[in-house]
């Protein structure tokens, strides 16, 4: 997860101090990766969080089941990466590392797997870092993900992961955390320009269709950007749009619960449409 | 918790029983559909629904063994949360389902005693999962508190690293770098400021920044600090010197900055010194070399200017100063004849003799190039200042000079120009004492010459109008006046003299010598004289149609250059011609000088002439050197005798015998060979009446008539006087 986006707007829409500057370790702050800790049943967290988190929560139960959507479907596109052969994993906007993260699932099928973890948040990443310390196929990186360039160029990338070889490139409730001004595409571009081809990117992303927004989604979003970070939701056309240059793997673009489900008897069961899109591309051979 | 509860154990059933079996798999079922989604556990459907069969299997275990034990029930609740079913409800759910479901799955709906089991297994289960949760929570909640310390750490050690990249840039800079307080307090300078300045940091923060000023600051260096302290700039750059510790000094470019607190308030100051003394010594060098000559050493003239433009800049009134300009007389030939080298030698010793001379408080001698030197004088009191330098030169100069084996001696020609310098300029004095070195030139060399005020406007007079009478002939500014020449036995007019005069838009009118000499000089005689040859010509042509054989001949003067111009003859034929004036009513009047000093040529042209019936007649005699042998084989029919020789027979009374005899001598010398005799400047009747005595035949002057327009010569010979 990344520690935030753009400059922190808040009170009277003062442009505040960028809140992924480093250093800025306020636990005061709520911080997009532990929210999400905590919608995850995680104690990874801190009261300003909590507060944030339980808020939402209330105001939206259904909230939690959101965020489990996006987790498993992190876990179902691992392991479709996996059986089309890819060992090499770039988690963008990683957070904090609560179970059944990537590399977990990964060398479960292939011990040899390497993944590397990128965030800019500062204590998310010293967490990973302490946590995965020792294992040689993961790397941890402090960085801004949305500048291709230095993510690609850094060691931590560049000792782990061979990027003539396919990687699994993933973004998984991170793009509505960056707006339309700092081009997205172009970030997606940066990135998929110096991909291997057969590499895949993977997105997952908070959204709706126009007539679906209800009064609860808008308030539940306004006390969150109020409280943590601004967002960008995106319908299923803006979501597919950003997979250009990429060959969309069935079933293309859907809603979370809708891609490549675990039992076909399972759909999701709230009875609403899910609050979400998702995806798998994979860059196509020149 | 590892309670153990005393209940007996029914042994008919067995957990291995196939139907309990079968009992506990619908379980594991329904109890996976209860709890899937109210937890986030990273496994598929299949794991967790394999996950809970585990689970019941160990469950139903329990509840049949012997000795019954509740240990399983709370490895249960412990797995449960291991496996990340940590949201509570999966545990309110568990609890539920195994109070309503399990014994009827199972077939034992009813047994007390596995009811009294189950409850003591359900609060074993809900214990140890409370138990693993706070493990768990407390776990991951130090793991987030040690996260954050790592990061504070990692912050902090990037922050030391850029402290101590900023540290390394402070002290290894090549460029000295000192901090001061807003009070000017030295709190910190780096090494090189240290090596630049010589002092050590300790030494230094004894310093306020204004004890480093130096008596040769520029006034903006500290005005623009006390600005940049009192928060009005925010940084400047200047050149500064500092006194090192050891006495000497430092030429610095210095950039001061401020650094401001976070309200903006004044707070530091940022000097950043280089060290350009090597530059500055460099550029003094070039600097001294290109404002001196080479050769002798002497400030050259770029220097000479400079400072004689700085001693105007700095006039106050009444302040004077004076200038020599020397120049070596006879230079040329030395170096032409001896070469450049001695030449050059000399001008060394030149040089040192002048600058030997010529020392102390404003005085400086400069090499103006070639041999041309200039001293300047500040501050003198008058010429004689000037002229004690100029004469104190001359005699330096007197001395022979030894070079080479040769013994050469020198003078020279000085211009001295010594004024006040309020109302002139730097250019003014320089050139009048240009001007004034060629007056002493002119005037013999080996002098010097004054300036002279009154000279000098004459020669500006004198050039001005040379430069302007070329267009004066265009103009017509030129007119010519007649005076007559009249024969003194009968008072009849024979002829009449032609006089050029100038009627200058801004001299008013000038007589000849005013202007006639500059014509020669300037070549315009030519064109002038053969306009005023036409003009007389044409008047005589006038008079000859109205006064038949009254009319008097006209006579013009013809002045050196023009007789020697080889279209002269031809000339004067062309105007006869065009003017049908006969020859013999023009005379032309020649110098003694012109006339003797003549080559063979113009003597031809004296013979055309006079052969075509042109009178010729040599004006001024007595006055130049005549050889008289020679006169008599000139074309010559008069003679004028120069009025000065009518001075002594002026008076009425008295008259001058030697004057009379000289007359009385060329007028029988001029019969003698023939020819007439016309007296000059005859201006009164005794002067006349003398002249007559003595046999001279014609007198002009004013006695007779002013000269004057053509129309008087008219009246005269209508007889109207």
């Amino acid at each position: 997860m990344m520690g935030g986006n753009g400059p922190n707007t808040n009170e009277v829409g003062r442009v505040e101090r960028p809140n992924w500057a480093p250093g800025d370790i306020d636990l005061e702050r709520p911080s997009v990766a532990r929210v999400y800790d905590y919608y995850l049943g995680g104690a990874h967290n801190f009261a300003a969080d909590r507060a944030v988190a339980q808020q939402t929560l209330e105001m939206m139960p259904d909230l939690r089941r959101i965020v489990l959507n996006h987790r498993a479907f992190l876990g179902r596109a691992v392991r479709y990466l996996l059986g089309r052969g890819v060992r090499q994993f770039l988690d963008l906007g990683s957070g904090i590392p609560t179970v059944g993260n990537v590399h977990e699932i990964a060398q479960s099928v292939d011990p040899a797997a390497k993944v590397v973890y990128v965030d800019l948040d500062p204590v998310a990443v010293a967490h990973s870092r302490s946590l995965l310390d020792g294992d040689e196929r993961v790397n941890v990186l402090q960085a801004d993900v949305r500048d291709p360039v230095s993510v690609l160029a850094s060691p931590e990338v560049n000792d782990l992961l061979d990027l003539d070889e396919p990687i699994g490139v993933l973004m998984i409730a991170l793009l509505h955390f960056v707006s339309d001004d700092e081009n997205p595409a172009g970030i997606i571009g940066g990135y998929r320009d110096r991909l291997a081809p057969g590499s895949f990117l993977v997105v997952s992303h908070s959204g709706y269709e126009a007539d679906e927004e209800t009064p609860e989604l808008r308030e539940v979003r306004t006390v969150y950007e109020k409280a943590v970070t601004r967002t960008t939701l995106r319908n299923k056309a803006e979501l597919t749009r950003l997979f250009d240059g990429f060959e969309l793997v069935e079933p293309g673009v859907v809603r979370l619960p809708a891609w490549r489900p675990e039992s076909p008897e399972h759909p999701d069961a709230s009875g609403r449409p899910f609050p979400g899109f998702c995806a798998v591309g994979r860059k196509a051979q020149r | 918790m590892t309670e153990r509860v005393d209940h007996r154990v029914r042994d008919d059933r067995s957990p291995l029983d196939p139907a309990v079996l079968a009992g506990a798999e619908s379980f594991a079922r329904s109890w996976a559909t209860a709890v899937i989604g109210s937890s986030y556990v990273p496994m598929t459907r299949a794991e967790v629904a394999q996950h809970l069969q585990d689970l019941t299997e160990l469950l139903v275990e329990a509840l049949f063994a012997s000795p019954f034990r509740t240990a399983p029930g709370y490895e249960i609740g412990s797995r449960l949360v291991d496996a990340h079913f940590t949201g509570t409800d999966t545990l309110g759910r568990t609890i539920q389902l195994l109070g309503d479901d399990l014994l009827a799955e199972l077939g034992s709906a009813g047994d007390d005693r596995l009811q009294s089991r189950l409850a003591a297994l359900q609060g074993a289960l809900a214990a140890g999962y409370a138990r693993a949760l706070r493990e768990r929570t407390l776990a991951e909640q130090e793991a987030i508190r040690a996260a954050v310390l790592d990061a504070r750490d990692q912050a902090e050690a990037m922050l030391r690293a850029s402290e101590a990249r900023f540290r390394a840039m402070f002290t290894e800079a090549a460029i000295g770098i000192g901090i001061a307080d807003i009070e000017g307090r030295i709190l910190d300078v780096n090494q090189a400021l240290q090596d630049m300045l010589g002092f050590s940091v300790e030494e230094m923060r004894q310093y306020n920044v204004r004890d480093l000023m130096h008596p040769e600051d520029a006034g903006s260096v500290w005005r623009l600090y006390d600005q940049l302290i009192a928060g009005e700039c925010d940084h400047y750059r200047a050149e500064k010197r500092f006194h090192r510790a050891d006495g000497e000094q430092v030429w610095t470019h210095l950039t001061l900055s401020l650094v401001r607190d976070d309200h903006g308030e004044p707070q530091y100051q940022v000097a950043m010194i280089e060290d350009v003394t090597d530059r500055h010594l460099l550029q003094n060098r070039l600097r001294y070399q290109a404002l001196h000559d080479p050769l002798t050493g002497l400030p050259n003239r770029a220097l000479f200017l400079e400072r004689l433009g700085r001693v105007f800049n700095n006039r106050a009134k009444h302040v004077r100063a004076g200038l020599c300009y020397l120049d070596l007389d006879g230079f040329k030939v030395i170096n032409d004849s001896l070469g450049h080298d001695i030449g050059d030698q000399l001008l060394v010793e030149v040089g040192r003799r002048l600058d030997h001379s010529v020392s102390g408080e404003g005085k400086l001698v400069a090499r103006m190039g070639g041999d041309e030197f200039v001293i300047l004088v500040e501050g003198s009191t008058g010429e004689q200042d000037i002229v004690d330098v100029a004469d104190r030169v001359l005699t330096e100069l007197e001395a022979p000079i030894r070079i080479a084996g040769h013994e050469l001696s020198v003078s020279a020609s000085i211009g001295i120009v010594e004024r006040q310098l309020s109302g002139t300029t730097s250019a003014d004095l320089m050139r009048d004492a240009d001007i004034t070195l060629y007056w002493a030139k002119a005037d013999g060399k080996a002098r010097w010459a004054l300036y002279d005020p009154e000279r000098n406007a004459r020669e500006v007079a004198r050039f001005t109008l040379s430069a302007t009478m070329p267009r004066a002939l265009e103009r017509g500014e030129f007119y010519v006046e007649y005076q007559p020449l009249v024969r003194l036995e009968d008072s009849t007019v024979t002829g009449v003299e032609a006089l050029v005069r100038w009627q200058h838009p801004e001299f008013g009118r000038l007589a000849p010598d005013r202007f006639i000499e500059l014509a020669e000089e300037t070549g315009l005689i030519v064109p002038l004289g053969r306009w005023v040859l036409r003009k007389a010509c044409e008047e005589a042509r006038r008079w000859l149609v109205e006064f038949g054989d009254a009319a008097p001949f006209v006579s013009v003067n013809l002045a050196v250059r023009q007789s020697r111009d080889p279209e002269l003859v031809r000339d004067v034929k062309r105007i006869l011609d065009e003017c049908a004036l006969p020859p013999h009513h023009l005379q032309l009047e020649l110098t003694e000088s012109a006339i003797m000093g003549t080559a063979d040529e113009p003597l031809e042209a004296l013979r055309a002439l006079c052969d075509m019936g042109v009178r010729i007649a040599i004006d001024d005699f007595g006055t130049g050197y005549s050889n008289l042998a020679y006169l008599k084989h000139l074309p010559v029919h008069e003679l004028k005798i120069a009025g000065s020789f009518m001075e002594g027979l002026r008076a009425e009374t008295e008259e001058d015998p030697v004057d009379s005899q000289i007359v009385a001598t060329l007028v029988q010398l001029a019969h003698a060979l023939g020819l007439g005799v016309t007296a000059e400047g005859v201006e009164t009747p005794a002067q006349s009446a003398r002249l007559l005595r003595l046999g001279c035949d014609t007198g002009q002057g004013w006695f007779f008539a002013r000269p004057g327009p053509p129309e008087n010569i008219d009246s005269l010979l209508r007889g109207d006087l």
